[in-house]
């Protein structure tokens, strides 16, 4: 399994990367928190960490922490708009069930 | 399903406790707001795409207002419930408005002790702060809805120029649209902040801020990633609504229209003038077509020539407060390493064009001038809000009150104005008040009221081992620097034999919010006061100099180059004086002042002859050619 971006999730993410002037490429994981038991996190990368497993997907590194990743493999990350929102959009296989707006998730 | 976005390393937050921040730049035509997303900056658009929120209220009956585009269409055909450029009536009298523009299409109400200018509108007497707040309300609303959640602050950009007054309506406005102020913050800031000044190699900028109803310039200058505010003027009442306004009246006298035209008539003409201005910007002529109230047709043409010449005059009013500044700061065009043009009205090529020439150097427009405030704001915004690790903090705090330091009479001069953004360095040259005098007492105070005894003291320290100079001749420079985390030091230095001392202190230390707020309450109470108390002991401090300058003369010169009768004079006016110095009547020390300065006269020019006559004893005529 994997984890991969959708091209309009990476276009953005480079553009962003482009803009800050620094990085390596996207942190995805996850933490314990929220209303639903787990939340995701969704960080610039500015340094590769040991355990890190790394992720290759429309040339953008995902770099991702081995606890987190039994939570999220097969995660697709997409960027979605929503009338004037816009951003990105966890499409992870594992989820259960998870809270009403969804920043919080159960496996 | 909630949207996530991208936080620094170590910065993610927790669900449902994002801290969203917003930027809103208030400005008299056009309003925006910004926020920043996976660490970008950006402009908010509206359903339509529009980012600019024309600054423009409708009021109509049992309706909710409306504010921008809506409000604009109602421009013509409502015009005094539409409510435009309401900036200049922010903080104002109801005299300053009408000065600022003879023709403002409003109805206010005629209430001259309210300090507010109101407006009649059919919704009932609608205050600028009640109608900004409306202008707030509706950029709060479209932040919300784009980042899907209430906003926990926001910076609200403000001119530099804006006075206490300004910038509390401007607070009051946020209040009222229930927003949460994390700061007001200067435009030029905004835009030093929007360019990454910040992050920039070091040197000294100018930011050109030519909007839609005030001009700013200010000289910043970066050290080691900090910036340092050396100067700022402007015009709180000149923008590109005055621009439309010359050529709206150039097509009235071109097409016979009366001055005394229907409001909405006028107010046509101001939206044709201002389409030509911007279609200038792209064309070399702009058509012209009027509707006069006879039902016919005028039509014409606006010529770029022509059109540089109804504007340059005006351009003309923003170079002078550029040189001001410039003289202000110390500097020289040449001292300036990057110029920013901020404001729509800079689009206009001639505006580039001329203040290039002036600065020497072409402008950065890269980033939209409309947007860019708003961007710098946002980006602050964010900061404040805490989405940032603490090493990115900025830089930009504000002093609550002023600092000053005592000088003679027990007078407070002001060294950091309040509301300076810091960390931040001014100085000031002092110098020796007596002859001979060897060491300077620096008793740094902090507070708004001119007295020192009404100030709170924060430190005294004293400068020694100052040569023995004659008054006048030492150059002591005093130095306040605060650094970003508000710590106060202050240094003195004499120019000439470079002995220096130097304190530190932290200004805000155990001072409450509602100690400031006394403190400034009765600043403006006793506002009167002061100033008349200012001008007493101004008086006796001159009175001082003035006696020891004399005595020491008497005392060289006196027997030698002055009659008897002559020295009696001298000595009646001087007694006189000693009489009424230590008395309330300022008037009267200031008449005996200048009657010492009217009987000392020929002593003063005798004493001059008789030192050059001393300089020149023994050389030839010759010797003075050679040195030429």
């Amino acid at each position: 399994m994997a984890l991969s971006l959708t091209e309009k999730a990476a276009n953005h993410v480079q553009k962003t990367i482009t803009n800050r002037g620094k990085g390596i490429g996207l942190r995805l994981g996850v933490k314990t928190s929220g209303c639903s038991g787990m939340a995701y996190v969704m960080e610039f990368a500015d340094k590769v960490d040991e355990q890190d497993q790394i992720f290759e997907s429309q040339g953008i590194k995902i770099f991702v922490d081995p606890k987190s990743l039994i939570y999220i493999d097969g995660t697709e990350l997409d960027y979605v708009r929503e009338g004037l929102n816009e951003g990105f959009q966890f499409n992870n296989p594992n989820t259960k069930n998870s809270c009403g707006c969804g920043e919080s998730f159960n496996v | 399903m909630a949207l996530l976005q991208i936080s620094e390393p170590g910065q993610s937050a927790a669900p449902h406790q994002h801290n969203l921040a917003a930027g809103i730049d208030l400005g008299t035509t056009n309003s925006l707001v910004a926020t920043v997303r996976s660490g970008l900056a950006e402009t908010l658009p509206d359903n339509e795409g529009h980012h600019l929120l024309p600054s423009i209220v409708h009021y109509a009956k049992d309706a909710a207002p409306q504010v921008g585009y809506a409000a604009k269409a109602q421009a013509n055909i409502d015009p005094l419930n539409t409510i435009a450029s309401v900036k200049r009536l922010m903080g104002r009298g109801l005299k300053d408005v009408k000065t600022t523009g003879t023709r403002l299409p409003y109805d206010f109400v005629e209430n001259e002790d309210q300090g507010m200018p109101m407006i009649r509108t059919v919704v009932g007497d609608r205050s600028p702060v009640q109608i900004s707040a409306d202008i707030l309300n509706t950029l709060k609303q479209r932040a919300e809805k784009t980042l899907g959640g209430e906003l926990t602050g926001v910076v609200i950009t403000v001119p530099a120029y804006f006075d206490e007054a300004q910038r509390q309506a401007t607070k009051d406005a946020a209040t009222l649209a229930g927003l949460n102020v994390l700061r007001l913050l200067n435009e030029p800031t905004a835009a030093a902040v929007a360019y990454g000044l910040d992050k920039s190699a070091e040197g000294v900028h100018a930011i050109y801020d030519l909007g839609g109803g005030t001009f700013d310039i200010s000289i910043l200058r970066l050290q080691r990633g900090v910036f340092e505010v050396m100067a700022t003027a402007g015009n709180s009442a000149l923008g590109g609504d005055d621009f439309d306004r010359a050529i709206a009246q150039w097509i009235m006298q071109q097409a016979g229209i009366a001055d005394d035209a229907e409001h909405s008539h006028i107010r046509e003409l101001l939206d044709i003038a201002r389409t030509a201005k911007e279609t200038l910007s792209t064309n070399e002529s702009a058509p012209l077509e009027i509707r006069l109230e006879e039902g016919s047709v005028w039509q014409g043409e606006l010529s770029n020539d022509q059109f540089n010449q109804l504007i340059d005059p005006l351009i003309q009013k923003t170079i002078a407060p550029c040189r001001r500044t410039l003289r202000d700061a110390g500097l020289s065009t040449d001292d300036i390493n990057e110029v920013v043009m901020v404001g729509g009205s800079t689009r206009m090529p001639r505006v580039r064009e001329k203040i290039g020439d002036f600065f020497k150097r072409t402008p950065h427009v890269d980033i939209d001038p409309d947007k860019v405030v708003a961007i710098g704001a946002a980006i602050q915004a964010d900061i404040l809000a805490g989405n940032k690790p603490d090493d990115d903090m900025l830089l930009l705090d504000v002093i609550p009150l002023s600092l000053g330091i005592e000088t003679m009479g027990g007078l407070v001069e002001k060294i950091i104005p309040r509301n300076t953004t810091i960390p931040v360095a001014r100085g000031q040259d002092f110098t020796t008040f007596k002859d001979g005098q060897t060491a300077m007492a620096i008793h740094v105070v902090q507070g708004e009221r001119e007295l020192v005894m009404d100030c709170r003291s924060l430190a005294r320290f004293e400068l020694r081992g100052i040569p023995p100079m004659v008054a006048g001749a030492g150059r002591i420079r005093v130095s306040y620097q605060v650094d970003a985390d508000g710590l106060l030091s202050v240094s003195a230095k004499e120019e000439t034999s470079g002995v220096h001392s130097q304190i530190t202190v932290k200004p805000s230390y155990g001072l409450q919010d509602n100690e400031i707020e006394r403190m400034l309450k009765e600043s403006l109470e006793y506002a009167e006061e002061d100033v008349a108390t200012r001008t007493l002991r101004e008086q006796q401090v001159e009175a001082d100099r003035v006696i020891n300058a004399l005595r020491a003369a008497l005392k060289a010169d006196g027997q030698v180059l002055l009659k008897q009768h002559e020295f009696l004079e001298i000595n009646t006016a001087l007694e006189d004086l000693l009489k009424v110095e230590q008395g309330n009547d300022a008037d009267a020390i200031k008449n005996a002042i200048e009657r010492i300065n009217d009987v000392t006269q020929e002593f003063a020019a005798r004493r001059m002859d008789a030192s050059i006559h001393q300089a020149m004893k023994g050389h030839r005529l010759n010797d003075f050619a050679e040195n030429e």
